[in-house]
Formats: structure tokens, C-alpha cells, sequence
């Protein structure tokens, strides 16, 4: 077990040598009035740098990565990140740019993001956008934001409603609740899609719109899309895309020939930008025409073979980050996209649905697969059979994939499939990798009604077994308190 | 598991369950609810003189991968909240119908005609998800 | 070589291709896009350039960069040019961390969450609150969320007071981020380039939720917050602080003014400006504010063999469960630079914090007394630490771009960001600056300013 760094700190221990003050000294008490001074102590860790780097050398050995396996985390698109990004993105000459610098001397800056925005544009079929929300979840506010704005501008006050369906991702209702719609749930039908019927009650002059994933969650391509993108036009609404799934789709169809109105991509899902963590992603946002007055501020713009940035957008509904979005991602997404090209996107996404489609014909032998008889870049298998069976559930698997080297799948989401367990291979695994992944889930099919315990206390192998989650979540502890 | 019911009390379909003293009722969830919540982690309870419309959320309760809403039986004012909750959470549930979540005085006389008594519930029970 | 053109880091020979092919049951790839419906299957070819090796990549967009200029830095505003030690660029950039997703599984990401725990701690330890996030996207929406937050607390309370003297962008993006909300806000007027805290108690009625102020202000002005608190809380109301938490290692602390909330931006932390992104948003706050905070929040546990474990805890808060009844939309999080800045912290330690602020406000204070004895920079309000800001009138453009021509990015001029600031200048001194960049600083700035009658 690893000891926090407040734990390896030394009193009086310097880990790092600053160049000495070169212009002449002056008293604190004569830069800052004493009442403004700090009193308290920090109480920060102190230690060298070479106890540092071997500290977060040893948090890293302890935590798995797409670089050391198989990552078939459903949603997240957990693809190779090549290691040119970083490269490219490391340059000084990009990294270590001021936001607030002349427009003049940030020209390479500005077409790298200039070029992006062209090449989403022409991808996803719209007409242009932003790149200045930092998330996905952060494009979609945007995008309902822009919503609001559009229908404000329309002085249609009466369309507050946006319908999402009940497979969707929690990030589209939260972020339609914050922009001040209300939410009405579709359900899926028993093929596990949006049916026009579904939505054909809504269709009135209270209808701001309709949030979809396609493919969405189930992996499944909607089929009636352009009958409901028909309908909710003809009803006066907007049609936004969560384009978490764009993986399954690239040269295949595009949202803006679906008829979506705004739209929003994950660069660190589909754009192969490191995950991080947890983070930074990024979640440009892309628009047709009729919205193009209410993006964020600013534009980019492009005249005389000079970039410059565009503020005078009268409509703009103003800022959504401090900035203009996370540069450092948007790089490695230009480079990953400019090496690609147009028929390796195109074949990237062929074979993230091959990979798809070749692992769940091999399990649907043994784990039901309760929608859908082809999917495109992921698919959800129900545990609920075998809990039923046998007692073990989707997290008790999800946790023996964990012992064989594996990462679990997205488990219970999406919430309509009981016992859910969403699989995403991508393209970027052998088809070694993918059968070694089937015999582990045929093993752990036999283990679960031959030795049901072994599955349920699964992991083993790990430095740690499962966490008490109960009790951390009634007496929180989120800050290093101390000695014990 | 999780099906007691408990005689006198009044319940809602959102399986709360309700007692009557005068114009002030007393709120907490059943065993199914409690059961069905799975360990308890959380109640964000409501201050004292909040004022809630009948149906209106009054309070969350949390487990580990869940929220659940309680809402207010009838429209008035809180007059009580069960401060206990706040470290002990897991009485909700360890004693369901012994911990209530709060008091509340209603504005209008109570008509308990939109609740169910006991009985009710248990058949209503019988018609929920039997998982 | 048609192969090469498709080349996409994909693996796959076309033996695996065709065997998967069988496997499925299907015989070609078109086969399995079969469930798109004929009039939205995108049949042209994408208007996009070929794949390209990386080599030829990596020449194109270094060649891109090449048109970018830099120059030497005295910009502030939000984003600051501090040195970065090599082991804290190289304590992030392990596979382990950079090519993880949100630490789910806790068996196998016991050291991002470690890591995310320990820079909660230090987020705390820097605040003088007690608990904190793993963070947010930037200071600027970190602000928006601890607003959120507040009304969230009081939630039959509607209206926010904010300091005119806030960074304008977080301004426009607390506009942009109510906009939809039944919320108003009621603006601190600004008096010499500090906030005019007389007004405050007749701003403050049973109606505000949440006081919003910003030390450094946007002129970079040190706000004297004494007694600030004590009227805030009579009120009952929230006490939001925003501050550059370098800052911290010289001035007084969010929780010695007295603060409920503290937001901020940690990228002074060993993160490169990078045009403005990634940085990584900070939130602290007090105790009973823990299940009102958004994001990701690490706990601390135990696991089934009684070891100390790390988890990700109070999902039950969070969008994924809550849906379209979560306070918060927010699901990713600055994982990586979040640690790329807990790791710079470490490495200078309390006593390397200090040193940077030390440093870099002599040096701000060395440039403004230099400013000052030219006679054509008038008075510079303070107090301040390591940005002030001149007010050059309708000189501002014309100075700054000047300056540039000197090889000086000279500061930020601050109309640019809000017309009402007009001509007034943000400069910032960080401790990479030297004696001698400085003064020539001062040289050309006297040059400009002195020679300006006659080039007007």
C-alpha cells in the first residue's frame, strides 16, 4: 500500500531549487499591508523530487490503462491513443501560448483550431461551431443552451419541453434541467428504439426538442430517425445529437443528414485524446446554419489569410469556459484526425462495429442479449438470467473480468436493461485479444453455476478487494486528516 | 423480506408512510422502500418552517447508487425533521416505521381518502415488481 | 498501399476481417451497416483530406506553429507564466494515468484515486476548508458551480451579489450559465479598482443566496475582506471567494477571510497557458456543503481486508443517478492536470510557494517603481502581489502593440475583455522573469510612452 505524500513528508525538506532573486529585495510589510498576510500555516507536504517522481510512479503502477489491456468500458470509446498527440501537443510553440496574447502571434494556434471545426463540420454534416466546452456533458448544456437561446430569439416562449429517451446518457437530462427545460421521458420500444409513435403525443407548440444518441446506448442505430426528425421539425422543435457514439459511424451517415439541429462530440472518445483519468476531454459543439447566431463568443474567423477571433455575435449566448476550450486536446484531435484521413475514419468505424458485432456472436451463446440482432459499435448483455440462477451479478462478473487482466464494461447503465453490461471493444484490438476475452466470459459463464462464490468474491488478484462503499458514502472522509 | 406493513398508518403509492395526529402528520418510508433502497447512506432532510405543496419532493434519500425522492403527503410546514438521521441514516433501515423523516402541519384539514390503509397497501404491494 | 490509405491503428489482416466476417455470418462489412436506413446512409466521400503518415503530420503541424510567436510574457488575467520543474510534467505523463478513464473500478485504479484524494487534500490544506472535489474544468465555471451550489443550499433565495470587480469572462459565463434560471444579480460597484464594500449591506437583503468577490481582483488588486464574512453570514447568506491559489502562499486564505466557498484556477500549478486549456478548476468548501458540491469526489474506506481503499463516493449526488433531478451536469472531470499541479505542489512544498511569491511580487513591485519613475505612468492602485494594472488611456492598443514590436507581450489590456475597462492595462511579474528582462521592459515601455507625441 502506497503512503500518501503527507504521509512521506519531512519538516524542512526542499524538493525543488528556484534561480535566485536578481532584483533587490523588499520587505513584505512594504508590498502588502500586514492584514492581508497570511497567518495560518500550510500544512503541505514537503519532499524531495526524488521521492516525488517515485511516489507517482508507484500510484501508477496501480492503476490500469488502455496501454496495459483490453478496455471494453461501453460509451467511453476506450480506443489506443496514439502517441503522436502528445507529441504534437507538447510543442512549446503550442503549449505555451496566453489565451490573451495578440491575435497576431497566435496564427497557428488559430488554424489548427480553424481546421478542426472545418473537418467536424464536414464529419458530422453541419455547418460550424465551437470548440469552447471542455466536456461532453459541458456541449450538451451549450447546445440546450443555444436551444433556449434560438426560441427566445423566436419569441417562442411556450416550448419547454425536450424529450430524451429513458436509454439516455444522465448527462442529457441533467444538462436540459439546468438550461431550464423540462424533460419528458420516452421509453424505449420492445426493439429497444425511439419510435415516432413514442413521440408523436409531444409533437405540439410546447415541444422545444428532442435529445438522441445514434447509435444509442443499446448500440442499436435508430431506425425511424427521419421520421422523427421529420415530425419534430414539422412541430416547430430542434433536434440535438449526442455524438458520444460517433465511433460507430464515421463516413457511414451524419447526424446533420439525419436533420439534427446541434450536436455535441467526445475528442477523448471517437478523436482517440487520452482519457486522463477522468479527464480534461473536450465536447466541441456543431450547429446548422439557422443556429450559427447563437454560439458561444468567441468565433473564430478567417479573412484575407488571417484568423482572428469574432466577438460581435449580438445572439451569442456568451461564454461557457474561460477560455476558448481545452487547446491541448484539440491538437492531438487535429493530428489524430489529419493522420487518419478520410477513409481511416471511415474504416476505423467499420472495424469498431466489426470488433463489436464479432464479440457479441460469440457470446450471445451464453449471455442474453435482450435487444437488437446486429449492433453497431457496442452492445448490452442482461446478467439478469444468471443472477437469477446462480446469485451472481453483473458487478460480480464485472469484477472477475477484473482478475483476468481485464477492464469491466460499463455495468447497470443503460438503466432499461436489467443487470446491464455494455461492451465497446473498438477498433483498435486484435482479434487475439478479442477471443482471449470471450474464452474469459465463456470461464466465467461455467464458474458462475459451477462455483458461484469464486465469481462473487472475485477480484483476487488485486492489491485491494472490493471497498466499502456503504461507509464511505455515510461518513465521508475526502481530505487527509492527519496522523492516525 | 421487506413486505411488513404496519397497521394504523396511512402509505402512499410512492411507499411512504403516513401518521395522522390532528392537522400534523408524521412522514417516513416503509420497509419495501427501504428494502428496495438497499443501504442507506444519506437523508437530505428539510428545514424546519420549509413549506411544501402536496407532492412536492421534501426530501432525498441515498444509497450507495440511488436517490429516491419522498414527497410531501399533503401542502404545509415542516415542523420537525428527525435530526438522528444525520449520523445514524441506517435507522431508516434497521426500523422503517419506528423512524420517521419529518413532521409536517398541514394547511388544510387532512383527508386521508387519497392514502391507503394497511390493507390496501399490502394488496397494493402484491401488485409491485416482485424481484 | 490501399491498405495504407485505411491505415486507422487498426490491427486486423484481411484473414481476421474475413473469419470474422464468417463468424458473424455475414459476408461483407457493408452487411453489418445494413440497419441504416437508406436516406441517411451517407453514400459520397467525405470532403476530407487523405490519411497521412504521422511523420508528415507531425512536420504539418510544426510548421503550423512555427506561425505562432512568442514573445517575452508579462500576461496575466487568469493564466500565469510560473517555471514548471521537469519530475512534475513527468510525474503525469505515465501511460497509467494519461490512458485511464474515470476511476471506476477501484480494484485497479487505486492510484488515480489516491492521487485525486491527495489533491483534494492539498485544495484543503491550501483553502483552510474542509472538504473539496476532484475538480472542475476551469476557475471560471468552478465559480458558476459554487453559485449553483449556493442556491442549491437555499434554494428559496434568488438572488447573487457579485463584485464588479470579477474577471469579466467569469462575468459573461455566470450570465451565460443563469440566463434560464429564475436567479438575479445584483452588481458590487468597483471604487478605485477595488470592490466598494460599503454598499454591500444594502445590497444584501433575505433574498441572496450567495456573496461573490475575487482577490487578486481583475486589476489585480489584493480586496481587503476584513469584516466581509461577519456581514455575510448575518445575512445567512454564502461567502464565495475566487483567487489565484499561488497567491496562498504569501496572502491571507479563503478560510481567514472567512469564506464558505472557495473557487479558483490551479494553473499556476505547473500547468502551461496552453491558449487556455487545460487548466483545471478548484472548489473547497465547508463541511455541510459536501453533498451540495458537484463532481467526482474521492473518500476514503476500507476494503474487505480491512486495508485503506479509495473510492469514488456520493455517486448518489451525481448526473448519472440523478438524471434530469441533479444539480450538476458534470461528469468528466481535469483528472490529469489536476495531478500535474497536486505534483507541483508537493515538489516546492509550503516553503517553494512561498519563494514563488516572494519572488514574483518583488519583481512585480521592481517593474511598477521603474514604471513610476518614467512620470508618464501615473498612480498604481494597490495593494497588490504580482499583477497591477496601469491605466494608459486611449495610449493602451497603441502601447501594446508597440511593445510587441519590442518583443514584449506588455500585459493584457483589460477593455478587451469588458469595453468599460477601457485603457486600462493588466501586467503581471512572475518569478521566471529576471532583472534584466525587466529593464528592458522599462526601456522600451519609456521609449514608447515617452516618444508618443511624436509618432501620434
Amino acid at each position: 500500500m502506497n503512503k500518501l505524500l503527507f504521509e512521506i513528508s519531512r519538516e524542512g525538506r526542499i524538493g525543488y531549487r528556484f534561480p535566485e532573486n536578481d532584483v533587490p529585495d523588499k520587505a513584505l510589510d512594504d508590498c502588502i499591508p500586514e492584514n492581508l498576510q497570511r497567518k495560518r500555516e500550510l500544512p503541505l507536504p514537503e519532499i524531495s523530487e526524488h521521492e516525488l517522481v517515485r511516489h507517482y510512479a508507484n500510484l501508477a503502477r496501480r492503476n490500469f490503462g488502455v496501454d496495459f489491456g483490453f478496455y471494453p468500458l461501453g460509451s467511453c470509446t476506450m480506443k489506443y491513443n496514439p502517441k503522436i498527440n502528445e507529441t504534437t501537443a507538447s510543442n512549446p510553440a503550442f503549449s505555451q501560448n496566453h489565451p490573451l496574447q495578440p491575435e497576431e502571434t497566435i496564427q497557428g494556434s488559430l488554424e489548427v483550431m480553424y481546421l478542426l471545426l472545418k473537418y467536424l463540420s464536414e464529419l458530422t454534416g453541419m455547418k460550424w461551431g465551437t470548440l469552447q466546452p471542455l466536456a461532453g456533458a459541458h456541449g450538451e448544456f451549450t447546445g440546450m443552451q443555444i436551444f433556449k437561446a434560438y426560441f427566445r430569439d423566436r419569441g417562442e416562449h411556450k416550448r419547454t419541453k425536450v424529450l430524451i429517451p429513458t436509454s439516455a446518457h444522465g448527462t442529457n437530462p441533467a444538462s436540459a434541467h439546468l438550461a431550464g427545460f423540462e424533460i419528458i421521458e420516452i421509453p424505449a420500444d420492445n426493439r429497444g428504439l425511439v419510435s415516432f409513435e413514442a413521440i408523436e403525443p409531444y409533437l405540439n407548440d410546447e415541444l422545444a426538442g428532442i435529445m438522441l444518441t445514434n447509435p444509442n446506448t443499446l448500440g442499436l442505430y435508430e431506425k425511424e430517425i427521419m421520421e422523427i426528425s421529420r415530425g419534430v421539425h414539422q412541430a416547430g422543435g430542434l433536434l440535438y445529437y449526442d455524438g458520444a457514439n460517433m465511433n460507430a459511424v464515421m463516413g457511414k451517415s451524419r447526424p446533420g443528414d439525419m436533420g439534427f439541429d446541434v450536436l455535441h462530440l467526445n475528442l477523448h472518445k471517437t478523436f482517440s485524446t487520452p482519457h486522463g483519468g477522468g479527464g480534461p476531454g473536450s465536447g466541441p459543439v456543431l450547429v446548422q446554419e439557422a443556429l450559427l447566431p447563437f454560439l458561444p463568443v468567441p468565433d473564430i474567423g478567417l479573412q484575407d489569410e488571417k484568423f482572428s477571433w469574432i466577438w460581435n455575435r449580438p445572439k451569442s449566448i456568451g461564454k461557457v469556459s474561460g477560455f476558448y476550450g481545452n487547446f491541448g486536446v484539440i491538437v492531438r484531435a487535429l493530428t489524430y484526425l489529419m493522420v487518419m484521413g478520410k477513409d481511416g475514419l471511415t474504416h476505423a468505424s467499420e472495424m469498431a462495429v466489426l470488433n463489436a458485432n464479432y464479440l457479441r456472436s460469440q457470446l450471445n451463446s451464453l449471455y442474453e442479449i435482450p435487444y437488437g440482432d446486429m449492433c453497431k459499435h457496442e452492445f448490452v448483455i442482461s446478467a439478469k438470467k444468471i443472477k437469477d440462477d446462480t446469485d451472481v451479478s453483473a458487478i460480480d462478473i464485472a469484477k472477475s473480468l477484473i482478475d483476468n487482466n481485464i477492464h469491466p464494461p460499463t455495468i447497470y447503465f443503460p438503466l432499461i436493461v436489467p443487470e446491464a453490461m455494455m461492451f465497446e471493444p473498438t477498433e483498435t484490438e486484435t482479434k487475439e485479444t478479442l477471443d482471449d476475452f470471450i474464452k474469459v466470459m465463456k470461464d466465467i459463464y461455467k464458474q458462475a453455476y459451477a462455483n458461484p462464490e469464486y465469481i462473487q468474491n472475485a477480484p483476487v488478484h488485486t492489491e485491494i478487494g472490493r471497498a466499502d462503499e456503504v461507509a464511505a458514502a455515510r461518513h465521508p472522509k475526502v481530505s487527509w486528516a492527519g496522523g492516525e | 423480506m421487506g413486505k411488513t406493513v404496519k397497521k394504523g398508518l396511512f402509505y402512499t403509492k410512492n411507499h411512504e408512510w403516513v401518521a395522522v395526529d390532528g392537522n400534523e402528520v408524521n412522514v417516513g418510508i416503509t420497509d419495501y422502500a427501504q428494502d428496495s433502497l438497499g443501504e442507506i447512506v444519506y437523508v437530505d432532510l428539510p428545514e424546519i418552517d420549509d413549506s411544501f405543496d402536496a407532492e412536492d419532493e421534501a426530501v432525498s434519500i441515498e444509497s450507495v447508487k440511488t436517490a429516491a425522492p419522498v414527497y410531501a403527503p399533503f401542502s404545509g410546514t415542516i415542523t420537525k425533521v428527525n435530526d438522528d438521521l444525520e449520523d445514524s441514516p441506517e435507522r431508516v433501515n434497521e426500523d422503517p416505521y419506528g423512524t420517521f423523516l419529518f413532521v409536517m402541519k398541514c394547511d388544510d384539514e387532512v383527508d386521508t381518502d387519497d392514502l391507503m390503509n394497511d390493507e390496501q397497501y399490502t394488496e397494493y404491494l402484491k401488485t409491485q415488481e416482485d424481484d | 498501399m490501399a491498405q495504407n490509405r485505411k491505415y486507422s491503428y487498426v490491427p486486423h489482416t484481411s484473414e481476421d476481417i474475413d473469419e470474422m466476417l464468417a463468424s458473424i455470418g455475414v459476408s461483407r462489412i457493408e452487411d453489418l451497416f445494413a440497419d441504416i436506413p437508406q436516406d441517411v446512409k451517407f453514400t459520397e466521400v467525405l470532403g476530407l483530406p487523405d490519411g497521412k503518415s504521422e511523420y508528415e503530420i507531425e512536420k504539418f503541424l510544426q510548421n503550423l506553429s512555427e506561425k505562432n510567436d512568442r514573445k517575452l510574457s508579462f500576461l496575466g488575467c487568469g493564466m500565469y507564466d510560473h517555471i514548471i520543474p521537469a519530475a512534475v510534467t513527468a510525474a503525469a505523463s505515465s501511460p497509467a494515468f494519461v490512458t485511464s478513464y474515470t476511476p471506476y473500478q477501484p480494484e485497479i485504479s487505486q492510484g488515480m484515486l489516491q492521487a485525486i484524494f491527495e489533491f483534494q487534500t492539498m485544495i484543503c490544506q491550501l483553502t483552510g476548508l474542509d472538504v473539496s472535489n476532484a475538480s472542475l474544468y476551469d476557475g471560471h465555471t468552478a465559480a458558476a458551480e459554487a453559485v449553483s451550489m449556493a442556491f442549491q443550499a437555499k434554494k428559496k433565495r434568488k438572488t447573487v451579489i457579485v463584485s464588479e470587480a470579477v474577471h469579466p469572462f467569469t462575468l459573461s459565463l455566470l450570465r451565460t450559465y443563469f440566463n434560464e434560471q429564475d436567479i438575479q444579480f445584483r452588481s458590487l460597484p468597483l471604487k478605485g479598482g477595488k470592490t466598494d464594500f460599503s454598499q454591500l449591506s444594502s445590497l444584501l437583503d433575505d433574498t441572496t443566496a450567495a456573496v461573490f468577490i475575487q482577490t487578486p481582483n481583475i486589476f489585480g488588486i489584493l480586496e481587503d475582506l476584513n469584516g466581509i464574512s461577519e456581514l455575510i453570514h448575518q445575512n445567512k447568506s454564502f461567502f464565495i471567494l475566487s483567487s489565484n491559489p499561488m497567491n496562498f502562499g504569501m496572502t491571507k486564505t479563503p478560510s481567514e477571510w472567512g469564506a464558505d466557498i472557495a473557487v479558483g484556477d490551479t494553473q499556476p500549478f505547473g500547468l502551461p497557458a496552453n491558449l487556455g486549456g487545460p487548466s483545471v478548476g478548484y472548489i473547497a468548501a465547508v463541511k455541510n456543503l459536501l453533498r451540495k458540491m458537484p463532481g467526482r469526489i474521492v473518500g476514503e474506506t476500507q476494503d474487505d481486508r480491512g486495508q485503506r481503499a479509495f473510492v469514488l463516493t456520493l455517486q448518489a449526488r451525481e448526473q448519472h443517478i440523478k438524471r434530469g433531478r441533479a444539480t450538476s451536469n458534470i461528469c468528466t472531470n481535469q483528472a490529469l492536470a489536476a495531478l500535474t499541479t497536486s505534483a507541483y505542489i508537493a515538489l516546492v512544498g509550503p516553503m517553494g510557494l512561498e519563494e514563488v511569491n516572494r519572488q514574483s511580487m518583488t519583481k512585480a513591485h521592481y517593474l511598477k517603481e521603474a514604471l513610476l519613475a518614467l512620470k508618464e505612468v501615473k498612480d498604481v492602485p494597490g495593494p497588490f502581489a504580482y499583477e497591477f494594472t496601469l491605466d494608459l488611456g486611449n495610449r493602451a492598443d497603441d502601447f501594446i502593440q508597440r511593445m510587441l514590436g519590442k518583443g514584449f507581450f506588455a500585459g493584457v489590456h483589460l477593455g478587451a475583455l469588458d469595453s468599460s475597462l477601457y485603457g486600462k492595462v493588466a501586467v503581471a511579474v512572475t518569478e521566471k522573469r529576471t532583472k534584466e528582462e525587466i529593464d528592458r521592459y522599462v526601456e522600451a515601455a519609456g521609449e514608447i510612452l515617452k516618444g508618443d507625441q511624436l509618432n501620434e
